[in-house]
């Protein structure tokens, strides 16, 4: 995605890092976030697997979701569970957290839990739309041709929806990276740690270097399906290409 | 060869298809014609099975379908949608391998039938097979839906509305092109059409539905000169006679073994030939008789000489394999009320009338 940037935004976004770079080096901040390295390498780890386990577990969850919301079949079933999701929407990420923590207990499972449940929303509800957007008359033809319905949802429903999916997939993901350091409140690990250690201390060069690489993470991970999506998507269907 | 009996499709209170009975013969295409709402798409899709027939029963080559699976059933029957359909993440190629693929053909066979398919249709498939939908126009992918739906050779084709959607001057070059390769496939077609011409060009036979009921079933000569009601005979116009014109080739309405002289006849000669046929002009043909030019009557009386000397040329030629909707064009072009008629080399072989194009449409209606 960052290759389609226009040059001048490219460029107006370097100068940012740059003068970013300055006022941190000019305030002495640099020199105090770089000694927190060895503690930032092994929270991104940790961050990292967070957000690949709460991500993958979505994406298996959220999917199947999608697809069972826009089926004739499950169509009662559809309409309610939509609501859930609708109000799953409206709860608070910490909310969440701190329910879940109710339930697994203080660690990894709960936040691992609560991370899935904030990043399944987008997923499902991006299926859903793009599996209703797939016009009627492709379905009827197939069905007219003689596909299952499998074979419907594989050779057209699916490949024509992916490129809205993958979308749904792309913000839920950011924001799931941007959320992990919540996960520390409820002893999951992960750059939260210096966050809000930095904030209770009042100590801007820690809360910086946890800050920051979150932030990069996240620009990381859309870049990554930003691809993906560009690779992935047909090319009769793709308007990146 | 296609059997409709007693075929019924209620939604609810409303009864949609309302004891249809008809039979297609194989080869033939069948147009079922109608204002929206008559039935006519709701009897198409339950041939097969996009609606599940309320009761009735479908026959196809003596077979019910109402006893074969669905999916199997779809696979062997050819089908166009007025949307075209050609699904947008497939190339062109594996659009029109959908159903062999279904059906498990062997790959490198059904790819080589895409290209033949393609050329068939006058698209090159070197330029068109690795395209993709988005990348043709709207004539050049209904011309992919139309060959996607013969990829796998069924013997039946089901069209709804198919060149609806196309601009008039391509849907005309489609609808010929589709009949060419109709006359050398011989599919049996039922083909769901709101368009009187449409019907009245494509169709060896014309079902007229109104309300769910079948009205007329007929050749479309006998639709247009025989309305058994007067909804049918508002739905085709009150020129069908007109329309009539074309579906009537010249050779059935020419006068045949006409008289005619060569260059070297006298005009005494001329003359007597038209006096005794009572005719006021008569065509001069060369050595091995085609047709050259025109001697008249009020010009040779009384004068010597040779036809070649003093003959005109022809105000206006058919040929003989044009239908009478061209040769009226022609005689009001000419300001003519006859016209000479030629085979396709130019030998003259009869002429054509105003009179005598009146008289067939006349005699037909006299039928009734």
């Amino acid at each position: 995605m960052a290759a389609s940037l226009p040059s001048f935004s490219r460029f107006a976004l370097l100068a940012l890092a740059f003068a970013l770079g300055a006022f941190l080096q000019a305030q002495g901040l640099l020199p105090a976030m770089a000694s927190y390295r060895g503690d930032v390498v092994y929270l991104v780890r940790g961050h990292m697997v967070l957000a690949a386990v709460s991500g993958a577990l979505a994406i298996a969850i959220g999917i199947p979701i999608g697809i069972l919301l826009t089926r004739e079949r499950y169509r009662v079933l559809g309409a309610t569970l939509a609501q859930v999701v609708n109000l799953g929407t409206t709860i608070p990420t910490l909310a969440i957290l701190a329910l879940a923590m109710t339930v697994f207990g203080l660690g990894a499972p709960s936040a691992i839990f609560g991370l899935t449940a904030l990043t399944l929303l987008p997923i499902v509800l991006n299926t859903a739309a793009g599996l209703r957007a797939v016009p009627r008359h492709l379905v009827e033809a197939a069905r007219g041709m003689g596909m299952r319905p499998g074979q419907i949802l594989l050779q057209v429903e699916l490949p024509n929806a992916l490129y809205v999916i993958l979308a749904g997939i792309r913000t839920a993901l950011a924001i799931d990276v941007g959320t992990v350091p919540l996960a520390f409140l409820i002893g999951g690990g992960g750059l939260g740690e210096l966050i809000f250690t930095g904030i209770d201390l009042n100590e801007p060069a820690m809360l910086l270097a946890g800050a920051i690489p979150t932030a990069l993470l996240a620009v990381l991970v859309d870049w990554l399906v930003g691809l993906a999506q560009y690779a992935l998507v047909p090319r009769g269907v793709n308007p990146l290409r | 060869m296609i059997r409709l009996e007693r075929l019924t499709k209620s939604f609810g209170a409303t009864v949609a298809v309302d004891h249809v009975d008809m039979e297609v013969p194989a080869g033939e295409v069948c147009v079922l014609l109608g204002p929206s709402g008559c039935g006519k798409t709701t009897t198409m899709k339950m041939i097969n099975r996009l609606i599940a027939p309320t009761s009735g029963k479908i026959l196809i080559d003596g077979r019910d379908t109402a006893g074969q699976d669905d999916v199997t059933l779809r696979r062997s029957i050819g089908y166009v949608i007025q949307q075209i359909g050609l699904f947008p993440n497939k190339t062109i190629e594996d659009n029109i391998c959908v159903v062999p693929d279904l059906l498990g053909w062997d790959r490198r066979r059904s790819r080589a039938r895409a290209g033949e398919l393609l050329s068939l249709v006058n698209l090159e498939p070197a330029t068109f097979l690795k395209r993709y939908p988005k990348e043709l126009s709207g004539g050049q992918q209904q011309r992919v839906g139309v060959v996607r739906a013969l990829a796998a050779d069924p013997p039946v084709l089901l069209m709804d509305e198919p060149f609806g959607a196309i601009d008039p001057i391509n849907r005309e070059v489609i609808q010929d092109e589709f009949m060419k390769l109709q006359a050398a496939l011989k599919k049996t077609v039922v083909f769901v059409s709101h368009d009187i011409d449409e019907a009245v060009k494509m169709a060896s036979r014309i079902a007229i539905f109104r309300d769910g009921r079948l009205i007329q079933y007929a050749k479309p000569d006998d639709v247009l000169a025989h309305p058994v009601d007067s909804f049918v005979a508002d739905f085709v116009g009150a020129d069908r006679t007109l329309k009539r014109l074309r579906l009537v080739k010249v050779a059935d309405a020419m006068m045949s073994e006409p008289p005619r002289v060569t260059a070297e006849d006298t005009l005494e000669r001329a003359v007597a030939l038209m006096e005794e046929h009572g005719h006021v002009s008569i065509v001069m043909v060369g050595p091995r008789g085609r047709a050259r030019g025109v001697v008249r009557l009020d010009l040779a009386r009384g004068r010597r000489g040779t036809v070649g000397e003093n003959h005109e040329p022809l105000p206006g030629i058919v040929a003989v394999t044009d239908d009478l909707r061209k040769a009226v064009a022609m005689m009001f072009q000419h300001d003519q009320t006859w016209l000479a008629c030629v085979d396709d080399e130019g030998f003259y072989k009869g002429y054509i009338t105003q009179r005598g194009i009146t008289h067939l449409l006349g005699a037909t209606y006299g039928k009734s």
